[in-house]
């Protein structure tokens, strides 16, 4: 400096600069803390699809939960007539019916949420904080509904769902269960994990 | 300093050596010896001595505990079963932790009550309430990333539970739930980096910030069970004339407190652990499975509260679902305590000499907060739900009606020295 007077706007714009640039600097050096959280290559290959055998799968039966779809429990059912007709008519009280607001591949948009409409696949985590739901599938007065129509009921915070994993309106899970990706490779065996080629 | 310069023996020497160098007499003059304390203080001003006890206590124990923990999925919950059956008196250190968890909860609640009671939080205390309410938000994430550690079943879905929340954020939630984890479900690598936060980070953040609470704290002075400043009165050398030194007068105090407190916590230790269920949950002497959600998922007690809060959210407001507004309320009935100092009104700081209404608010937040913590525990049901929904509306009125309710009511005058 020629003059010994510091000049304090010069200063002033001196230490902004700095800061910035510093402060620029501290978020370039934050990106990689960050993005190590995210799911490391491992986790994400061990996402991978796997094939499931429904041939011995009777009607108002189970499988799961299995874990399936990048490790989550998945739901496979087989929904009687009677559950059939109850899904048709039973749609008053749900909260998104139509499952607009729901997560599903687009070919399970539809009353019944899946491709087959016997066969039903569900990711088994209730859509409010991740609990595996309870398959109740019996019409029968439950503790926690006298008018149940059989489906899920989750025992962490009571929400229902019914057979076709839509739930009921005015409890804490917002949207209906998600439908993973999945398709028939033959009648009796469904692959979770990928989506139906569209023909 | 007369009394010291007469001595000249071994030790004085030392101090005096130390002290040319470091600011030893300095320090424990500023904290303890010279440190002037209301004198009038009562039982409840022995918690935050407690809580620091209790804080010593968690980070020993807690070392010791790691020394046979593996953070592993296939080897935590083993380890915890090695550290309880194998290791030499690794059931005490164990015990004393995870009950040690519980009692710190215990402490620091009375701790912030007494706080409420006497308006602690009032000015020109609001940064020690504020550090305090960051003490205690860490405490309980520390206590929340501690629980999934032994990899118990009830551990795995608490977990997962409170991770979900973040979920519920709108736009960013999922993508922000998978950063947290770590992969697309609960697994490893979320144990594994909760570990670290559990034992490392958030223990070195609590550390930090009890120091600088009590930094602020004896910069300012204490309050007292009157609520009025002791500094206001002083003799001609500057001392409070309601003050008396902190050492050794309440150190004794507190150290007599330790030993009460010390007496009921081993019985603890000793005879009921698991407290019937509330301390080590049923479900958590099964392996983590992520298949299988126990019959019923409730938090760690200290949660419940919040817990209960939080499931009463059970529909939709302005066109966002019930959810998200369940972490709204739950987020906002833990931090709502810190907006305190600006939400009191009144000319006067202690419950003693508050009006009826202050009073009767202040009984009904820790009736709703106890009948909330219990709803909490017990699984869902409409009746349950409608009284947590009351004991919501309730909670939250304390807070948001002080304002009207602290400028309203008749007060007592306070007295112009302290009392008892």
């Amino acid at each position: 400096m020629t003059d010994s007077k510091s000049n304090p706007v010069t200063r002033r714009y001196l230490l902004l600069a700095t800061s910035g640039v510093a402060a620029v600097g501290v978020v370039g050096a934050a990106v990689p803390f960050v993005q190590s959280w995210t799911p490391s290559a491992k986790a994400r290959a061990l996402g991978a699809p796997i094939k499931v055998d429904i041939s011995k799968l009777e009607p108002g039966e189970i499988l799961g939960p299995i874990p399936a779809w990048r490790g989550q429990p998945v739901f496979v059912i087989h929904r009687t007539q009677a559950a059939l007709e109850i899904l048709e008519k039973e749609v008053d009280d749900l909260a998104d019916p139509l499952s607009k607001k729901s997560t599903q591949p687009d070919y399970a948009v539809n009353g019944w949420r899946s491709v087959r409409p016997e066969i039903g696949v569900y990711l088994g985590l209730c859509t409010h904080l991740g609990c595996s739901p309870k398959y109740e599938p019996k019409v029968q007065p439950e503790p926690f509904d006298s008018s149940w129509k059989g489906g899920f009921f989750c025992p962490c915070h009571g929400s229902k769902f019914d057979l076709a994993g839509r739930v009921e309106k005015n409890l804490p899970a917002p949207t209906n269960l998600i439908v993973p990706p999945h398709r028939y490779e033959t009648d009796s065996v469904i692959v979770i994990g990928e989506d139906m080629e569209i023909a | 300093m007369t009394e010291s310069t007469n001595r000249s023996g071994f030790i004085s020497r030392c101090q005096a050596w130390i002290d040319a160098r470091f600011p030893w007499t300095d320090t424990l003059d500023r904290h303890a010896t010279k440190y002037y304390a209301p004198r009038n203080f009562n039982f409840w001003y022995v918690f935050g001595a407690l809580a620091f006890f209790v804080l010593i206590l968690q980070l020993v124990t807690g070392v010791w505990l790691t020394m046979s923990y593996e953070p592993t999925g296939e080897g935590a919950f083993g380890s915890i079963e090695y550290t309880m059956r194998e290791v030499s008196f690794g059931w005490l250190i164990r015990y004393l932790h995870s009950t040690g968890a519980s009692a710190f909860f215990v402490v620091v609640y009375i701790h912030m009550f007494r706080g409420f009671a006497y308006g602690s939080y009032r000015s020109p205390r609001e940064l020690i309430w504020l550090i305090g309410m960051g003490i205690y938000l860490v405490l309980m994430a520390e206590g929340f990333f501690g629980y999934l550690l032994p990899w118990g079943n009830m551990s795995y879905w608490g977990a997962q539970v409170i991770v979900s929340l973040v979920g519920a954020i709108p736009f960013f939630g999922p993508d922000l739930m998978e950063w947290v984890r770590g992969d697309f479900v609960m697994s490893e690598i979320t144990l594994n980096r909760f570990f670290a936060l559990h034992v490392f980070a958030l223990p070195g953040a609590l550390v930090v910030l009890v120091f600088v609470h009590i930094v602020a704290l004896h910069h300012v002075g204490s309050n007292n069970p009157d609520g009025i400043e002791i500094k206001a009165k002083k003799n001609e050398k500057g001392v409070p004339l309601d003050g008396i030194p902190f050492h050794p007068y309440y150190t004794v105090h507190d150290f007599f407190a330790i030993v009460v407190f010390l007496i009921i916590f081993c019985a603890v230790v000793f005879y009921a652990p698991e407290m019937f269920g509330y301390f080590i949950e049923k479900p958590n002497f099964e392996i983590a499975n992520p298949l299988k959600t126990p019959e019923h998922i409730a938090p760690v007690w200290y949660y419940t509260p919040f817990y209960a809060m939080l499931r009463a959210a059970t529909f939709p407001l302005f066109g966002v679902d019930a959810k998200f507004w369940g972490l709204v309320v739950m987020a906002g009935a833990i931090l709502i305590p810190a907006a305190l100092p600006w939400l009191d009104k009144s000319p006067v700081r202690s419950i003693r000499y508050k009006g009826r209404i202050s009073k009767f608010m202040l009984g009904m937040l820790v009736t709703s907060f106890i009948v909330l913590g219990y709803l909490g525990t017990i699984p869902p049901s409409p009746f349950a739900t409608f009284v947590a929904q009351v004991g919501t509306m309730l909670y939250f009125s304390y807070f948001l009606l002080m304002p009207w309710y602290t400028r309203r009511e008749k007060t007592k005058a306070e007295p112009e020295r302290v009392t008892g």
